[in-house]
């Protein structure tokens, strides 16, 4: 017999992916993907179920399609569509909407595995913090708000699940920024902006994640476990290596304007204003500070090694996106110049 | 161009030069290149100054590619000299007039000897001020320059860039450390070669100058070309810029954690137990070491089971002689204390300059960690006992370099 698997947050791209993905698994019978509003592209052979999470009526859902395994992909920063209320619908849908599900999980007996999409957020960015970050470290300062309390909120509620159903392989993964070629998360948004502000005096060391890794890493968490790993804890999900703002700017080919760290915050919320961007203090907090987290458990314990680094997965971001105002193959080839004017043989070196 | 020509070629410049307009042109050539010794640019473009783009750099792509080619071959003699009059043609401004000026008379040398010659000059010229093949290092600088700007650069998790490091970071602070502090290292091999090592220091100072001299002294002095990673403190991470720098010159915040990751990886970590303690300390109480915190790096190195290497640096202490401490100004700025010297505030950023002391960083003999087992980390009797036997060390060299010193300035 194979799985029944419950995706929430099905009408949001990652999720939609993560369906596409899973829904010719061999051992995958039916995919139940479940959102307040119907996907864009709805997938072939996938059902879809119109449900609110945030509704008692998810316990019905479950039983209903006798779910084993739960895949909470509800848990984001971002309001669903550009219609759909503000932070505080949003904030509702992930703390509300995961106390409901987990409720509903407690009490269906046949659900055997749960998986929740974290971030990284929830470690915060304070410059008194460890550079890099591992599963078991507390942030020094909580978030104060905004999506990264919200995760850490939810993840105490799936660990007090955890521990009322101890039958139940909880599997928290804590996602880095996640990119890819059609990314359209916050940080994607603020990437595309044709000039970057930055913050004076500060170079944010920053963490990428492949979307296709995602989905991976999640595509692994849902099935059982392989032999040496362990799928059930707390992973960080994040490519190798780092990417400095100032260096990811470059690559990209966007110039940067440093603001002062008072105007950063007053410019900020007048982009959120106009609808510019969702820029959030706390994404202010990462743009300044950064985060950067240790993978070693994802790689040992988990037994999973991203494909993309940080470096590759921007890479592939910068390819989605269109040239800046320096593009760097312009100014390379304006060095390239200047280096082919020196006598000859000087240059081989 | 053989290295080889370059200073023969000078004085034969000189005298094949003919035209008398060509002389000056040279001299102004080579003063400019006094000028800007240190950019590398506009040096690499001096050699073929008659083409134009050493005038106007944006002249475009294909004047450049003309002249640069010709170069060598013009140097070879007339069948070369053939072709020359194109690119330098196609150059403008005052050559034009010089070059229509040899062209009329036959009985002087040909322009293409002469410009070739002239560019071997100022490329002998640019050899002496660079120290080396200027080519070579003007490519190299171009390199580099080409690497920044289109981002294609290594920075490590804890935003360590090297490069920037080697090439930028340490040739500014180098003169400081060679010039101004006549910094004598001592000892360096007692850092291993390959794998962690836990260096620890004495800190004085009020800045931190000591700890930025003894990376310094571990990136030139260490013939394995080891790398020293600082471990700072909070308030580094706190400042704007500062924190900018320091983390790409591969400080880190000192936390177990941080420490331990980089000893990890096989990296040579410094650290500074006495902290502000140390480097806030006034005049008065000199080289007498406090407090080594709580131990926390000696418990860092067992658990890495990497050697503990002690260092003690002379000199540090009199760069910035505290006499005071204002603890109301200190706690307005939220800083951990507010240095009152002879010069500082009264002169303002003028009582900034440190004093130029004589200064010697001596690494001691590593003392060892994996003889204990990584359990000896929770001991703290063994800690303790660890941590006041680097203390020791430190202290004692400090006294043996105080008693050989001559004077605090020489």
């Amino acid at each position: 017999m194979g799985k029944v698997v419950l995706v929430t947050g099905a009408a949001r791209r990652l999720s939609g992916l993560l369906v596409r993905r899973i829904v010719h698994e061999p051992q995958v019978d039916r995919v139940v993907g479940v959102d307040v509003v119907p996907p864009e592209e709805p997938v072939d052979g996938a059902e879809f179920v119109q449900a609110d999470i945030k509704h008692p009526m998810i316990a019905r859902v479950l039983a209903e399609h006798r779910v084993d395994t739960v895949v909470h992909m509800d848990v984001t920063g971002t309001p669903l569509g550009r219609s759909g209320g503000g932070r505080s619908s949003v904030k509702e849908t992930n703390v509300i909407g995961t106390m409901q599900l987990l409720g509903a999980c407690q009490k269906s007996p046949t659900v055997r595995r749960l998986v929740v999409k974290s971030t990284t957020s929830v470690y915060g960015s304070a410059p008194r913090d460890p550079a890099v970050f591992t599963e078991t470290m507390q942030a020094k300062s909580l978030p104060s708000g905004g999506f990264a309390k919200d995760a850490v909120e939810v993840e105490g509620y799936v660990r007090g699940f955890a521990r009322r159903r101890p039958d139940v392989a909880v599997c928290v993964l804590r996602f880095a920024n996640i990119l890819g070629p059609r990314a359209d998360t916050p940080l994607a948004e603020y990437f595309s902006l044709p000039v970057l502000p930055t913050v004076f005096g500060y170079d944010p060391r920053l963490q990428f994640v492949h979307e296709d890794d995602v989905i991976e890493v999640l595509r692994l968490a849902l099935s059982d476990a392989r032999r040496g790993t362990i799928d059930s804890g707390t992973f960080n999900v994040a490519g190798d290596g780092v990417l400095l703002l100032s260096q990811a700017a470059r690559r990209l080919g966007r110039p940067t304007v440093p603001v002062l760290l008072p105007a950063v915050t007053w410019i900020g919320s007048a982009l959120r204003t106009m609808g510019m961007t969702d820029f959030s203090p706390e994404q202010i907090r990462m743009l300044t500070h950064g985060r950067v987290v240790d993978t070693t458990q994802l790689r040992e314990t988990f037994g999973f090694t991203p494909r993309h680094d940080t470096a590759g997965t921007f890479r592939d971001f910068v390819a989605g996106q269109g040239p800046g105002l320096l593009e760097p193959e312009r100014l390379a080839r304006a060095v390239d110049r200047l280096s082919e004017a020196l006598p000859a043989g000087s240059v081989k070196e | 161009m053989a290295d080889a020509e370059v200073v023969p070629l000078d004085d034969d410049t000189r005298s094949r030069r003919g035209a008398g307009a060509k002389v000056p042109r040279g001299r102004r050539g080579s003063g400019r290149r006094n000028d800007s010794e240190q950019r590398t640019p506009a040096a690499s473009l001096a050699p073929v100054p008659d083409a134009g783009p050493a005038a106007e750099p944006a002249a475009g792509p294909e004047a450049d590619r003309e002249a640069g080619a010709p170069v060598p071959g013009e140097a070879e003699g007339p069948v070369a000299a053939e072709e020359t009059p194109g690119p330098v043609r196609g150059g403008e401004g005052p050559q034009e007039r010089p070059e229509g000026a040899d062209r009329d008379l036959p009985g002087l040398p040909d322009p293409a000897a002469v410009l070739a010659a002239l560019g071997d000059a100022l490329g002998g010229a640019a050899d002496r001020l660079l120290g080396g093949p200027w080519e070579r290092k003007v490519a190299n600088g171009l390199a580099f320059l080409r690497r920044r700007i289109t981002g294609e650069y290594e920075v490590d998790d804890f935003g360590y860039d090297r490069e920037l490091t080697d090439q930028v970071l340490m040739s500014l602070l180098r003169p400081v450390f060679a010039k101004y502090f006549r910094v004598e290292v001592r000892g360096i091999e007692n850092i291993p070669a390959e794998g962690g090592a836990l260096v620890v220091a004495n800190h004085s100072g009020t800045l931190p100058l000591d700890a930025l001299m003894t990376q310094v002294a571990v990136h030139d002095h260490h013939p394995a070309h080891r790398r020293l990673r600082l471990l700072a403190a909070d308030l580094v991470f706190v400042l704007p810029v500062v924190n900018e720098l320091a983390r790409k010159a591969g400080h880190t915040l000192a936390c177990a954690e941080d420490a331990r990751l980089l000893l990890e990886r096989g990296e040579v970590v410094g650290v500074m137990p006495e902290g502000f303690k140390g480097l806030g300390k006034p005049f008065s109480e000199r080289y007498k070491l406090q407090r080594f915190g709580r131990g926390g790096f000696v418990s860092t190195a067992l658990r890495t089971r990497v050697p503990i290497v002690p260092c003690s640096i002379v000199g540090a202490e009199e760069i910035y002689p505290m006499v005071g401490n204002s603890r109301t100004a200190a706690r307005l700025l939220g800083l951990p204390y507010f240095p009152v010297t002879p010069t500082f505030p009264w002169l303002g950023p003028l009582g900034m300059v440190p004093l130029p002391t004589k200064w010697t960083i001596q690494f001691g003999e590593p003392i060892a960690t994996d003889t204990h087992p990584p359990e000896a980390a929770e001991d703290p009797m063994l800690v303790f006992n660890l941590t006041d036997q680097v203390r020791e060390t430190i202290q004692h060299t400090l006294y043996r370099l105080l008693m050989q010193r001559r004077s605090v300035f020489f």
